[in-house]
């Protein structure tokens, strides 16, 4: 299906997020759209595939005018997309899943269903059982249950939003390899994303956006430079971690067992240096998240010791409280900054106030305000004191919660610290961790990206279904032997 | 569009505009709502309102009751501000005022003739808003620790304290001969709380209203308490990665409603009926849940509202002497308010979120 849209105009308040912008993506075609956060890639096939309505200008589908209000009529009209979070029911099974948004009669017919699924699954060699339940699949495959839910419903453009995050190498290589498929089928994919490898490696074409409006558009293979020039205006150089060199350990682990009703994970004996910083890899649900909620005093672990370098001297941790943690010095910054780290209404200054220990029963609003106004000036948070953190973008949420970090800390423990974020916010973050570094705090963190892994940690942990390797030197690890390792070759490595 | 680096802040002024522009449609419509109904039931709306006005505000008598329904609405409804800030349906309420009224009762019983009338009264209060506070607490217990939802521990807990209530009444505490509805013997004058002259209205009952009413206002606006309890109530999850201790805060809120609801239990027995009566509560507590609902939570409206309320329940008393109509008119007014203030919020936060 030919898809052009001309002329797309859309406003948030005051924000012009989409700017006279155009775009034709060829039938038979993967269209790259790249750009920043906050580029307004979303908004635009958001518009198109009908979640929001745009404030004026023309959507063609095969030449033919359209109007698209709902998800629905975006569907009917043969648009699907698939969003960056999954809209999926997590409670229900596949096949429930699949079923549900299907036009259908009174009776539910599931064998059909499981025929079709099957059917369409099978073309791109995905593997999912139908009578899994949703919540339990990993990012990677609810991505595919989306693609073949909406393949099912006779979509013909396939628009995916930044669909590489969260998932791992090989899910990657799988959706890739589908999304070359189904352009030779002749239907046409728009493909979101910031990430440059990513629209380098699948599309023929890519059309650049930047602050509402399109800067841009070429073939693919182009010249790199030419599109970071594009979507920055400049060329961006990465931050470099410093080796350690600091010798006292800031946190002791010995032989931790942790776990929920899903896995038993067991760490072996560990020490952290102070200033170190340590990379948690692996496929999402292989137990960095319990590790990091173990580590940070929220979840007790079943068995094991932990302690923690305060004031000079390890300090028995073990099934001491979360706020006991806090008192020795540990921070924790989870992925979900809306869910878990932050409260949608408030604002920032009451943030501020609400991490300040409180001497006395009322609030000093001068004293917060001038905090607040600190903070917002030190980490370039593009909010005011009395913005609610609801209203702020993904990144500026991000520089508030390192904001609200207390200083100095001896362990920041953080999940995905700069997922969902652009490539100059990414850096920033870095920046500002590798300086608490250098004032002494140790990091864990984990991520998805093995690139940001590589880079920043001195010593890298995998995760791999409940196993855990030993800590590797990231000087010797190689993006081949961490790929193996993730997938469950441990090379001299022990297994529990 | 969660990640776009400029914010989406409209202008206040239009953000205000917007909200009272739905709120004052809502309260139109629910007028005209109201009004239909009083046609179809053949009276004129007109004359409706000034029978309402005149049975709230034409006698001193009928202006004093205005009030000493107020007394308990502002202290239920300054209460609900708490629970309600927590994230929490405190339907409990009801039962809180019956627990606070029992325990003021009982004190009365056992100390009348042993210390001075005024240290009575003075104990008694204190024994009703203790009376709350255990109710209150039984139902966030069941909520932190049995993880049982507080609307339906509130509910159940209004069952057993009404059932508490007929039980004394007809059982160890009946009137000697006959036991009935009316409730216990009333006490001695001695322990009833001073009037403005012959009417139902007590000065110091409103007084420790009006009190409490500015205690919340300020505690709310201006504490760490107060931010600590929005913190909780929006997202308890975040407030406690924060550094909040969650469940001190949930706990703390229902023992707060439940001491104002305990007191307010406590003085429509020293302060209106002088004895424990079966409808002890005159289902205020649930009234007092719509006028929080009303004022989306925001304690400083707590006083018109509740006033509006207390005026309009007074004043359909006089519906059926006046116009031989139903009194429970003042219900379907109230009803009406509420409905449609919650729908106009209901839009208005629609609207906002199709916009962004």
């Amino acid at each position: 299906m030919n898809i052009q849209l001309t002329h797309i105009y859309k406003r948030f308040g005051a924000v012009q997020a989409n700017d006279d912008v155009s775009l034709d993506v060829e039938a038979g075609t993967i269209h790259g759209l790249l750009g920043e956060n906050g580029a307004g890639k979303s908004t635009l096939v958001k518009m198109l595939s009908g979640f929001i309505t745009r404030d004026s200008g023309e959507i063609l589908l095969d030449g033919k005018s359209i109007s698209v209000k709902t998800p629905a009529d975006g569907i009917r009209s043969g648009v699907g997309m698939l969003h960056q979070d999954p809209l999926d029911f997590p409670p229900m099974s596949v096949l429930d899943n699949f079923i549900n948004g299907r036009p259908g009669r009174l009776f539910i017919d599931r064998r059909s269903a499981v025929k079709e699924f099957k059917a369409i699954a099978e073309q791109f060699n995905f593997v999912i059982d139908t009578e899994e339940q949703v919540g339990l699949l990993t990012m990677g495959e609810r991505q595919q249950l989306e693609i073949v839910r909406l393949l099912s419903l006779g979509v013909r453009t396939l628009i995916l939003d930044e669909p590489t995050t969260g998932i791992s190498a090989s899910q990657k290589t799988a959706l890739f390899a589908a999304l070359k498929k189904l352009a030779k089928q002749g239907k046409s994919i728009i493909f979101v994303s910031h990430k440059l490898e990513d629209v380098e490696e699948l599309c023929n074409n890519v059309t650049v956006m930047r602050a509402g409006k399109v800067v841009g558009s070429s073939a693919i293979p182009c010249a790199t430079s030419k599109l970071v020039g594009m979507m920055f205006g400049r060329e961006l150089a990465t931050p470099v971690k410093p080796a350690t060199s600091r010798t006292d350990t800031a946190i002791k682990i010995e032989g931790l067992t942790i776990g929920d009703d899903r896995m038993d994970v067991r760490v072996n004996d560990l020490s952290i240096k102070r200033g170190e910083v340590i990379g948690l890899a692996g496929l999402e649900g292989s137990g960095q998240r319990l590790f990091l909620l173990t580590c940070a005093g929220v979840l007790r672990p079943f068995a094991g010791k932990l302690m923690v370098n305060a004031d000079g001297r390890l300090a028995e941790m073990t099934g001491k409280s979360y706020h006991q943690f806090q008192k020795a010095g540990v921070g924790y910054l989870p992925a979900d900054r809306l869910r878990e780290g932050l409260i949608w209404g408030l604002t920032i200054q009451e943030h501020v106030v609400l991490r300040t220990p409180s001497d006395g029963l009322f609030v000093n609003r001068e004293a917060s305000h001038s905090v607040a106004e600190t903070a917002i000036k030190t980490f370039n948070i593009r909010g005011k004191t009395d913005t609610r953190v609801g209203q702020l973008s993904g990144g500026n949420q991000q520089r508030t919660q390192l904001a609200l970090l207390p200083t100095p800390l001896n362990l920041v423990l953080m999940e995905h610290p700069t997922r969902g974020l652009d490539i100059e916010s990414t850096i920033w973050v870095w920046q500002q961790l590798i300086m608490r570094c250098q004032g002494g705090t140790s990091i864990i963190f984990a991520s998805s990206d093995l690139d940001e892994i590589v880079q920043y940690s001195d010593r890298v942990i995998v995760f791999s279904g409940g196993k855990v390797s030993e800590p590797i030197a990231t000087a010797v690890l190689t993006a081949s032997k961490l790929g193996e390792m993730i997938g469950g070759k441990f090379i001299g490595a022990s297994a529990s | 569009m969660k990640e776009n680096p400029t914010l989406h802040t409209k202008s206040p002024v239009s953000q205000l505009n917007r909200g009272l522009i739905y709120q004052g449609g809502a309260l139109m419509l629910s007028l005209l709502f109201v009004a239909v109904i009083i046609l179809l039931t053949g009276e004129s709306p007109l004359h409706v309102v000034s029978a309402l006005v005149d049975g709230a505000f034409g006698t001193p008598d009928q202006f004093a009751r205005v009030f000493a329904t107020l007394t308990p609405l502002v202290l239920c409804a300054s209460g609900l501000i708490y629970t309600f800030t927590a994230g929490l349906y405190n339907l409990g309420v009801e039962g809180q005022i019956v627990i606070g009224a029992i325990a003021s009762t009982l004190a009365i019983r056992v100390l009348q003739g042993q210390l001075p009338p005024p240290l009575v009264i003075a104990v008694s209060i204190l024994a009703g808003t203790l009376g709350g506070v255990l109710w209150g607490l039984l139902a966030g217990a069941l909520k932190v620790y049995g993880n049982i939802s507080e609307i339906f521990a509130g509910l159940g807990l209004n069952f057993v304290a009404q059932g508490l209530a007929i039980y004394l009444i007809f059982g160890p505490w009946k009137r000697p001969g006959i036991a009935s509805m009316s409730g216990t013997e009333p006490f001695d004058d001695a322990f009833a709380l001073g009037r403005f002259g012959q009417t139902d209205a007590a000065p110091v009952a409103l007084a420790i209203a009006v009190i409490v009413l500015v205690a919340t206002i300020v505690i709310m606006r201006n504490t760490h308490f107060g931010l600590r309890l929005k913190a909780v109530g929006q997202n308890p999850r975040a407030a406690f990665i924060l550094g909040m201790p969650s469940t001190r805060l949930l706990l703390s809120s229902f023992l707060v409603c439940g001491a104002f609801a305990g007191m307010a239990g406590s003085l429509q027995v020293v302060g209106l009926f002088h004895r424990l009566i079966p409808s002890i509560s005159s289902n205020l507590g649930f009234l007092a849940l719509l006028v929080v609902m009303l004022i989306s939570f925001n304690a400083v409206w707590i006083a018109p509202v509740a006033f509006f309320f207390s005026a309009l329940n007074v004043g359909s008393l006089q519906l059926p002497m006046a116009l031989r109509m139903e009194s429970s008119l003042s219900g379907v007014i109230q009803g009406m308010l509420v409905l449609f203030a919650l729908l106009a919020r209901g839009f208005s936060e629609r609207n906002r979120k199709t916009r962004s």
